[in-house]
């Protein structure tokens, strides 16, 4: 029994964390005692290789572990609870229907190692999902394995420096506009090319004359971002595309902003070699508080023999086949064949879409970032000029109060709007992307409350620094949470004179 | 379907906002050369009820793990999933949160996300511990990269126990580096220490090892920790999160950069994903970790709170000098592990550790007594081992199979020498029953 009046959670209290509710011989889990002879460690393990207790984990019964969970999931936005314009990330609705499809058991319940035989539906869908989504992207064939974008966007560079290869050249440079994720220069540096910023211009787009300039016969590709992160289709596509094949490299495509153009217009169509999209993105996927995602790649025809095996074939006779037999791939990128349970929820998204269906999302959802930005004009600054893709830029200019773009964000958090991103593709900016999903009343409300705080800035400025007040914490000190990073519980003192087992060697090398 | 709610008249007004006649005008940046002129070929749109019967007929032309006897591993294990697992990550805050940046709107996560990174430590015996990586294998490749970041060595010594897959993906990450993988063969089943030190040179990135390797054998990593450390390197090793329960942990062991496939914490088998990628270090990597960390602050009341922290190691500050691409990582299933991890509690998992040893060795020991079956290695195994014999190996599973049994994983296709054995996989979840009907199958085979 304790007597730790925190043990009964409060409403604003924070959780105490796992290891504090600690409660020796508690256990949420009950497993049948052994039915065979039970096998001595010692018996049939070097003792030397065997602890002497078991890892200290927590010891929490079920009831409590169930409030913990529910306490914390019940301490974070999320879109089935809140308004989430957060940009370049597509947080649009997570139909339900998804989910129910994802946890059948036919598909939860299927060993990776298992024969095609035996998961043949699974093959026929995973290879129909590659269908549609080359169909999609115009191009001629599609990897489903890439776990995430930026493991899409090294699968893809990898894709293409083999292209390079089999033509005899290794290219040592990628070029990506300025205003490109971080992820794009960190992808060309796992695949040990460097990464060539190219400027942009003042309306956004990417700087033709500094592209000519840059690209060279030592460039193997240029990452686009089409519409790009500031929200802006560019119109330049054409050129953009014919400078870098007349260099002889390729064009890759971050399908990051795909939510923008689906049946308007095919990436394979205005010129691109190779790309990946974010199914967790575009294809209503959930994000799980940071994943799981994935990455598909899509590529030109000529590029089909470098994708990663395993590939989904269907054979002559209608079957499904995993093909390992593939001389001139990348190899394998990751464990198995990919992010099944993400992907069979894509599959779901598509086919109750349907062509028509894919092409209304991405009208409304333009529409959407559209019409916010319109009633949010007079009160925010636009970096750029309209119409937008998808998501749009706003610079608050309430400097002459003190109020910066993070003031911004935090006072939306009062509101039970996340906000959105910020300070990124341009300095003090918000990317605001609205999707398809809500409803013209939360547009309208996100609208007028964005106005309200421009005006709070100027009236009541404290109300903007002070925030957020109505979340369960107010704000951080990050500084400090860098400076002297605490990442882990420790017991204030050894729980378990044990618990750290044997001390460890002596160590020698030089990390 | 559709899942937007704009109706025509929502649409109208909007219109009428921005100013414009109809949507088209705002794709006029899009040049009608890049429009694509007709519908998308997909097939029709489906109802609700449509789609869940179509889906339904697609997940029932599977014959999986529930209807069949599963003694299949290899790297994914059917291990007992506690229903609270599933009850508690499905809450649809969880599912439905992005990455948890804006920290006052996303303390839950964040939270459960500190408390994933202390059991992984607590787990693995190790310092630090990041917030996940994508799964096993590419963990192992990101092990690698950040022990070359580390010492700028070019010749990463892999042991013939690392899965074959990951070895695959190892070389498949190395091939675009200026560096090159050695492997160690392993004919005993085994890492040989000895033929680990002549290998081992100051151009050693590091050494990647698994155990229980691959063939289920349990691996010294305390010597192969000491012979790669008088080398000057850091020990990569791959580990069962499972066999913590019972094997000395890695950072007893002098293991410097500990990485695994956190499937079997509480993670369906889901036919190879979403699974989970751990990562746990020495404090000496800490700043050299790819993907997210949570640390613990306080906010401007006092009150302890989390965030996102040591960010300039990552993409969107450090751009191409960031430790790692890693962007979205596994976040929903960093939550299931740690819910299963603190579910099973310390009693727990080295219950579940003991059940699988004990029913492994007894499927070990009735197999082996079969006529023209054998253990292909003597060493020390934990939930899985080799079984070499002379009848013909896929006639043998084929013949299980038959009988509803999915009795190994047939290991030619990795392994010319071992084209005559399948790897069998015990978890906590078979019966006494189902490890009999094992043996008579492969008995009739
Ligand atoms: C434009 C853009 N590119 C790439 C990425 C990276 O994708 P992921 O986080 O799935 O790795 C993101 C999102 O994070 C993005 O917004």
């Amino acid at each position: 029994m304790t007597s730790n009046p925190d043990r009964i959670p409060r409403p604003d209290a924070p959780p105490p964390l796992l290891f504090e509710q600690s409660h020796p011989g508690a256990c949420a889990v009950s497993l049948p005692a052994a039915d065979v002879p039970t096998v001595k460690p010692a018996s049939v393990i070097p003792a030397d290789l065997l602890a002497a207790v078991p890892p200290p984990l927590p010891e929490i019964g079920e009831l409590d572990l169930v409030r913990h969970f529910t306490r914390l999931a019940h301490r974070l936005f999320s879109v089935d609870a809140n308004f989430y314009p957060l940009g370049s990330c597509t947080m649009k609705y997570n139909p339900k229907i998804n989910e129910r499809a994802a946890a059948m058991p036919g598909f939860t319940n299927l060993h990776p190692l298992q024969a095609d035989e035996d998961v043949q539906g699974m093959l026929g869908l995973l290879h129909t999902l590659q269908t549609a989504l080359a169909e999609i992207a115009g191009l001629a064939d599609v990897t489903l394995q890439p776990a995430a974008g930026a493991h899409g966007e090294m699968t893809g560079l990898m894709l293409i420096n083999a292209w390079h290869r089999s033509r005899g050249e290794t290219r040592t440079k990628v070029l990506a506009p300025d205003t490109a994720h971080g992820t794009n220069p960190a992808s060309c540096t796992v695949c040990g090319r460097h990464a060539i910023p190219i400027k942009s211009l003042p309306n956004g787009r990417v700087d033709l004359d500094d592209l000519r300039k840059r690209v060279d016969e030592q460039t193997a590709a240029m990452m686009i971002t089409n519409p790009n992160t500031a929200g802006l289709f560019d119109s330049h596509i054409a050129d953009i595309a014919e400078i870098v094949h007349g260099a002889g490299a390729l064009l890759y495509l971050d399908g990051a902003n795909m939510n923008a153009i689906l049946g308007v217009a095919r990436p394979g169509d205005f010129g691109v070699d190779v790309m990946h999209y974010n199914v967790h993105k575009t294809f209503s996927t959930p994000h799980g508080c940071g994943g799981p995602g994935a990455g598909p790649v899509a590529v030109r025809a000529g590029l089909e023999r470098f994708l990663p095996t395993p590939h989904i074939v269907r054979r002559d006779d209608g079957t499904y086949a995993l093909d390992h037999d593939r001389p001139d791939s990348i190899g394998k990128v990751r464990s198995f064949y990919g992010q099944t349970g993400v992907l069979i929820r894509a599959y779901a998204y598509i086919a109750a879409l349907g062509p028509e269906g894919l092409r209304d999302v991405s009208e409304k959802a333009v529409l959407a970032a559209n019409y916010v930005a319109a009633r949010l004009k007079g009160h925010f600054a636009f970096p750029f000029e309209g119409p937008y893709a998808h998501e749009f830029l706003i610079v608050p200019q309430l400097t002459q109060h003190g109020v910066t773009e993070l003031d911004v964000a935090k006072r939306l958090i009062d509101f039970g709007i996340h906000p959105p991103t910020m300070s990124w593709p341009v300095a003090h900016c918000l990317m605001i992307e609205p999707t398809e999903t809500e409803s013209l009343a939360t547009l309208d409300a996100f609208a007028n409350t964005l106005i309200h705080i421009a005006n709070e800035a100027a009236t009541q400025p404290d109300r903007l620094h002070s925030a957020p007040q109505h979340a369960p914490v107010t704000r951080l000190d990050e500084v400090g949470a860098a400076r002297k990073p605490e990442l882990r519980w420790r017991a204030a003192e050894p729980q378990d004179k044990s618990a750290g087992q044997q001390e460890p060697p002596p160590r020698i090398h030089k990390a | 379907m559709q899942y937007t709610q704009l109706t025509d008249n929502d649409v109208r007004q909007m219109l009428d906002r921005i100013g414009i006649e109809s949507i088209d005008a705002l794709f006029q940046n899009v040049p009608k050369r890049a429009r694509l002129d007709r519908p998308l070929c997909l097939p029709a749109a489906m109802t609700e009820p449509e789609l869940i019967a179509h889906l339904g007929a697609l997940a029932g032309a599977n014959h999986g793990c529930d209807e069949l006897t599963c003694f299949l591993g290899g790297g994914a294990y059917d291990h007992f999933i506690p229903t609270v697992v599933d009850a508690l990550a499905g809450q649809s805050e969880f599912v439905t949160a992005y990455t948890p940046y804006q920290a006052e709107a996303s303390q839950g996560a964040l939270q459960a996300f500190f408390e994933y990174q202390t059991l992984i430590c607590q787990l693995t015996g190790m310092d630090v511990s990041n917030a996940s990586l994508y799964d096993g294998a590419t963990a192992t490749a990101e092990a690698a990269l950040m022990a070359r970041g580390a010492n700028g060595r070019r010749r990463l010594i892999v042991s013939g126990g690392v899965h074959p897959d990951t070895r695959r993906v190892l070389e498949t990450y190395l091939r675009e580096l200026p560096m090159e993988l050695e492997i160690i063969e392993t004919p005993t089943g085994l890492t040989d220490p000895g033929v680990l030190r002549k290998a081992c040179s100051d151009e050693t990135t590091a050494v990647v090892v698994q155990s229980p390797n691959f063939f289920g054998c349990v691996e010294s990593l305390e010597r192969l920790a000491a012979v790669t450390h008088d080398a000057g390197a850091p020990l990569i090793a791959s580990v069962d999160p499972i066999a913590c329960g019972l094997l000395k942990l890695p950072g007893a062991c002098g293991v410097d950069i500990a990485v695994g496939e956190g499937q079997p914490l509480g993670i369906p088998l889901g036919w190879g994903g979403p699974y989970l990628g751990f990562m746990a270090v020495r404090e000496a990597f800490m700043r050299k970790l790819p993907g997210r960390l949570v640390g613990a602050t306080r906010d401007t009341n006092g009150r302890r709170s989390f965030c996102l922290t040591l960010q300039t190691r990552e993409q969107h500050i450090r751009r191409e000098r960031a430790t790692s691409n890693v962007c979205t990582n596994q976040g929903l299933l960093a939550l299931r592990a740690t819910i299963y991890l603190s579910a099973v509690g310390r009693t727990g998992i080295a219950n579940v550790a003991s059940l699988c040893l004990s029913k492994a060795h007894y499927a070990a020991e009735r197999i082996a007594a079969l006529d023209r079956f054998e253990l292909a290695f003597a060493a020390p195994f934990f939930k899985e081992f080799v079984v070499r014999t002379r009848k013909d190996v896929g006639k043998v599973l084929q013949h299980a199979r038959q009988h509803g049994i999915l009795a190994g994983v047939a290991l030619g296709r990795w392994h010319e020498a071992l084209r005559d054995c399948f790897l069998v996989a015990v978890t906590e979840k078979r019966t006494r029953a189902q490890i009999d009907a094992l043996v008579a199958a492969l008995k009739e085979a």
